[in-house]
């Protein structure tokens, strides 16, 4: 795609990236209790950097984020299934979740639960899907 | 509202499969985008429609809408966009490769094997 | 699992070992490692042959389905015992004889493998109690069969025997298959003995008849019985040792094993005796007949092996008969088919290794080729002699004896047939007879033709064969001599005990040669002249045989059938994917409003929400943009309207108080749109020119068509609810278990977490596909 020089795009799209971001974190973190989760955090993160694409191009998006969206994919399906097959060390069945109350500093009250360990592959799967599909199609000309 | 929701399904499935049948490959892929919205819009209607508050616990809420088809459209969400992407870029390559995007001249032929 | 189901298991186990014997030792023959497993099984079984002559049985269970009822039981008695042993022994001798028959050069651990295989399957198949288990191994003979015919699959005529001789039996298989399972149920069991315990209750039953005759044609085709015969001569493209071995003395029996197993189960329906005796009958005449007419060594003992079992097969049938005055009678049948079948085994079995012998050291077997061959190959000549004396009727050899008992058998039923088998008895008498007479013709013309006469030029110097080559032919022989000297030797350890297994009565058992002047010597006589002369004016009446009727109906249906599915595949398979997905919208369309209609299945919702002002408003947006794309002309808009639906999905997700959904849809949707620019924006815009208005008009009827069945199914989804949901346990237990608020959140990552885990497998396989088709191209697998 040919790079165009819209200022107030490319301005507006670096603020607004990371309201988006720090939304799509929000929503992913939030998701146990209220709406929001992995697939809608993942896909909220994509959106972020589909913005930064158009507005900017594929150069900027990779000096800014200098990933392989394809690691990013198989690293999320490799927590998902370890957290799912963690399950077996404890002699429960597949796919077995756990959770418990902790008191962090700053956080106060939290309950930590593996199914976020693995909605957190979940997240970093869509994230990876989205952006290589959108990347080898940029790239493709 | 759910019969009225299933005859609109119903008539999106109509224009879908009409895309579908359709010999513009850019048609056909609509088609399958739309019959995926069609989809999903059934499986809600038959799970039934504000039967009660949405599926996240509340004090002092006892009916909630059923989460269960709205895991499954989730599910059916993400995936179909992973299918139209796929659809998408081999529509596109075959295009690059064939030099049309017509199904029918896209038939493959016997003789060649 | 016992020893009984090791030995039937341990030519298979053996044949793994064949390959790797075959690379590490290939200066020693593999035959003769071979030979070790087929030796030590006889004398394994033989171990048993005293214990069943005191009419002792022996059963080993070992599980296999129980659910289903179906228990590998390996089962002993004097029938399964004289089959196990015929087996093991002709077996032993054919793999001798094969060391010196195959060149080291062959591919010898294929054939040893199959000839491996089909010793564990023919063994399984005489040894199996339960009838599931007995047709996989009945399957497997099949299979080693048709492995073996297709030997030398270089050779079109092999091909084409191993086709014919597979689609046949295969064909019977799957009939006796269908008659094993009626019989199963009627019976409710698998095991033959608990069927032919049970048998006396279901012989009123409809599908009785159904049950016997489809077991019957399993046995038929497999015994190669007229007019399923046309196999066996095309199967003697097979290297010789494997005709000796499958093709006449063991695999073409198992139909007659199955006959015999089956005889207390049916014995005492009149349909069973007509059919077996009179199949068996046309059988003996029909090949006898034909074997006349033949020029092909091998072709001769084909048809004469055809004859021989149709002539076993009716003397089975004669022995099925069970009413009052006619049990001596049917015993004494029983007893001839037992004897006969083991003669058989010894003299078919040393002619077929004879033949071997003659086209092995001069590389013909065409009888109008050969001759003279009596000075140079004397001791073939002697097993030759010996073996189609003894196939003639002639005395003093084993075939003589069980040539009388077959003819005082047939004597009996005509003089002694109860009720109405006079007429019957007479007819299958005089066949008999000019089958016997056709019999001798061409017992003597075999021998006549090949060692007499005058020397033709051959393709190879004739000699004598070698040593290890004449061995198993001249046991075989031996066993002819000795067994018509001393029959009655032979009647308590293996023929009682058979026909005990068969007839569950004991017979009285004395062989004899003489049995004074009666009709039966008269007969003898007559065929013994009439023979005589007709072998002297061969010159004058025979002709060459055709291909004969039902191999041009087999060729025949083999070539339409081919051709008709080849057009209809080339009408149902257009190529075009509109025609394949109107096949699919049609059958849905289809089966689903049939259900709907015959079942009575449609209903109306009893409840319904209310409907508010702005959900039709958005319901009007959304239908107006679908309806919209379809006339759409413009990529552009078309992906606009895609969007405008998606994004009220998207609200209606709102309204239907689902925020994740909605979150999602709204999001994907956006990106969606993305993509869909990125694409298209490479891709022509639709052209529409070549669409008539009645292509569309098509269209529209089936899409039309399936969003009706569409909204009738969610209808009645929404109406029957025949169970509660299970999402009331989601909702109960979403704090307690699992800890969470969200529900849907939940049952993604926990309840139903599985279905997420494939899911984004399928979404990083999708992204992978994409990624694979761009940047992979025609360059030789490497990334550009």
């Amino acid at each position: 795609m040919k790079h165009t020089n819209d200022v107030i795009l490319e301005t507006v799209t670096s603020v607004i990236t990371f309201i988006i971001f720090l939304f799509a974190v929000h929503l992913f973190f939030a998701g146990h209790y209220t709406p929001g989760g992995g697939f809608v955090g993942g896909l909220m993160t994509s959106a972020a950097l589909v913005l930064v694409l158009l507005a900017f191009d594929l150069k900027t998006l990779r000096t800014i984020l200098p990933f392989d969206y394809k690691w990013i994919t198989t690293l999320g399906l490799l927590i998902s299934v370890l957290t799912a097959s963690g399950a077996l060390l404890f002699n429960v069945p597949f796919f077995t979740h756990a959770y418990d109350y902790f008191d962090l500093p700053l956080f106060g009250k939290t309950s930590l639960h593996t199914a976020m360990l693995f909605d957190l592959g979940v997240y970093l799967v869509v994230v990876g899907v989205t952006m290589t599909i959108i990347q080898t199609i940029g790239e493709s000309d | 509202m759910e019969i009225i929701m299933a005859i609109a399904a119903g008539v999106l499935v109509t224009c879908a499969v009409y895309l579908i049948l359709s010999k513009s490959i850019l048609r056909i892929i609509i088609g399958t985008g739309l019959l995926s919205h069609a989809a999903h819009l059934l499986v809600m209607v038959m799970g039934g429609l504000k039967t009660g508050d949405a599926p996240v616990i509340k004090d002092g809420v006892t009916a909630y809408t059923d989460p269960l088809p709205q895991a499954l459209v989730l599910t059916a969400i993400v995936i179909s966009f992973g299918v139209t992407a796929f659809f998408l870029v081999l529509a596109y390559r075959a295009y690059q490769e064939l030099g049309t995007d017509n199904i029918e001249e896209m038939k493959g032929n016997d003789s060649y094997d | 699992m016992s020893l009984l189901h090791l030995a039937i298991l341990l030519p298979l186990f053996a044949s793994l070992f064949i390959p790797i014997i075959r690379r590490s030792l290939h200066r020693i023959h593999t035959g003769w490692f071979v030979l070790a497993v087929p030796v030590s099984l006889v004398l394994f079984f033989s171990r048993f042959v005293s214990e069943v002559a005191a009419g002792g049985v022996r059963m080993e269970k070992m599980p296999w389905i129980p659910s289903l009822g179906i228990d590998f039981t390996v089962y002993v008695d004097g029938l399964s015992l004289l089959f196990a042993l015929l087996i093991t022994g002709i077996g032993a001798l054919v793999v001798l004889y094969s060391i010196y028959y195959l060149d080291k050069k062959e591919s010898l651990h294929t054939f040893y493998v199959y000839l491996l295989l089909f010793m564990t399957a023919m063994l399984g198949v005489v040894l199996s109690d339960n009838m599931i288990v007995l047709y996989l191994f009945w399957e497997m003979t099949s299979i080693s069969s048709f492995l073996l015919i297709g030997y030398w699959y270089q050779k079109e005529r092999s091909r084409y025997g191993a086709q014919k001789s597979m689609l046949i039996t295969v064909f019977g298989g799957l009939a006796m298959l269908g008659g094993i399972s009626i019989l199963s149920l009627l019976a409710d069991t698998f095991s033959i003995r608990e069927v032919i315990a049970a048998s006396g209750a279901f012989k009123d039953e409809p599908f009785y008849i159904a049950a016997l005759v489809l077991i019957l044609l399993g046995a038929f085709t497999k015994s190669a019985q007229f007019p399923f015969h046309i196999w066996l001569p095309d199967a003697m493209e097979a290297p010789t040792p494997v005709s000796a071995y499958l093709h006449s003395a063991t695999m073409v029996k198992a139909g007659l094993y199955l006959v015999a197993r089956m005889s207390p189960v049916f014995a005492d329906t009149p349909l069973w005796f007509y059919l077996v005796s009179g199949v068996g009958m046309i059988t003996l005449l029909y090949g006898s007949v034909s074997a006349v007419r033949q020029t092909d060594l091998k072709a001769i003992l084909a048809y004469s092996t055809v004859s021989q079992l149709g002539l076993i097969m009716s003397l089975l049938g004669v022995g099925s008969l069970s009413s009052e005055g006619q049990q001596d009678l049917a015993l004494a049948a029983t007893v001839a088919a037992i004897f006969h079948l083991m003669n058989h085994a010894t003299f078919k079995g040393s002619l077929f290794m004879m033949a071997g012998i003659i086209d092995h050291e001069t590389g013909t077997r065409d009888i109008r080729k050969l001759g003279g061959l009596a000075q140079v190959m004397p001791v073939s000549l002697t097993i030759a002699l010996i073996g189609t004396l003894s196939m003639a009727g002639v005395p003093p050899f084993n075939g003589f004896l069980s040539k009388e008992m077959f003819l005082t058998a047939l004597t009996d039923l005509m003089h002694g047939g109860v009720r109405d088998l006079r007429t019957y008895g007479t007819i299958l008498l005089v066949l008999g007879v000019v089958a016997s007479i056709f019999t001798f013709v061409y017992s003597l013309m075999l021998v006549k033709e090949t060692f007499f006469g005058k020397r033709n030029e051959l393709p190879k110097k004739a000699h004598e064969a070698p040593v290890g080559m004449l061995v198993s032919p001249l046991v075989l022989v031996t066993l002819v001599v000795l067994v018509g000297l001393f029959p009655n030797a032979l009647a308590k350890p293996f023929i009682i005990p058979a026909v005990e297994a068969v007839a569950l009565k004991t017979p009285k058992v004395d062989i004899y040669m003489w049995h004074g002047f009666n009709l039966e010597l008269a007969l003898t006589i007559l065929i013994f002249g009439l023979g005589a002369f007709l072998v002297l004016t061969l010159r004058k009446w025979n002709r060459q045989a055709g291909a004969g009727l039902f191999n041009r109906i087999y060729d025949a249906s083999l070539v339409y059938g081919e051709r008709s599915s080849t057009g209809l595949h080339d009408a149902v398979m257009t190529g075009y994917m509109r025609s394949y997905l109107v096949y699919i919208f049609g059958f849905i369309v289809t089966i689903v409003l049939s259900t709907l209609w015959l079942m009575d299945g449609f209903s109306l919702p009893d409840r319904a929400s209310d409907v508010t002002a702005y959900e039709m408003i958005l319901l009007g947006v959304m239908l107006i943009s679908a309806v919209a794309i379809t006339f759409a002309r413009s990529r552009l808009t078309s992906i606009v309207l895609l969007g405008v639906v998606g994004y009220s999905v998207a609200l209606f997700f709102v309204l239907f108080r689902a925020p994740d959904l909605a979150l999602t849809q709204l999001v994907i949707e956006t990106v969606s749109v993305a993509l869909f620019l990125l694409v298209f924006y490479h891709m022509p815009d639709i052209s529409r020119k070549e669409e008539r208005i009645k292509f569309k008009l098509g269209n529209a009827a089936i899409s039309i068509l399936v969003g009706a069945t569409v909204t009738l199914v969610a209808l009645s989804a929404l109406a029957g609810r025949e169970f509660a949901s299970i999402s009331s346990y989601y909702i109960k237990n979403v704090y307690d278990l699992a800890g969470g608020g969200n529900m849907v959140n939940v049952i993604l990552v926990d309840f139903r977490g599985f279905d997420t885990l494939f899911e984004i497998s399928v979404l990083a396989i999708a992204a992978l596909g994409i990624y694979a088709m761009i940047k992979f191209r025609k360059t030789g697998g490497n990334p550009r």
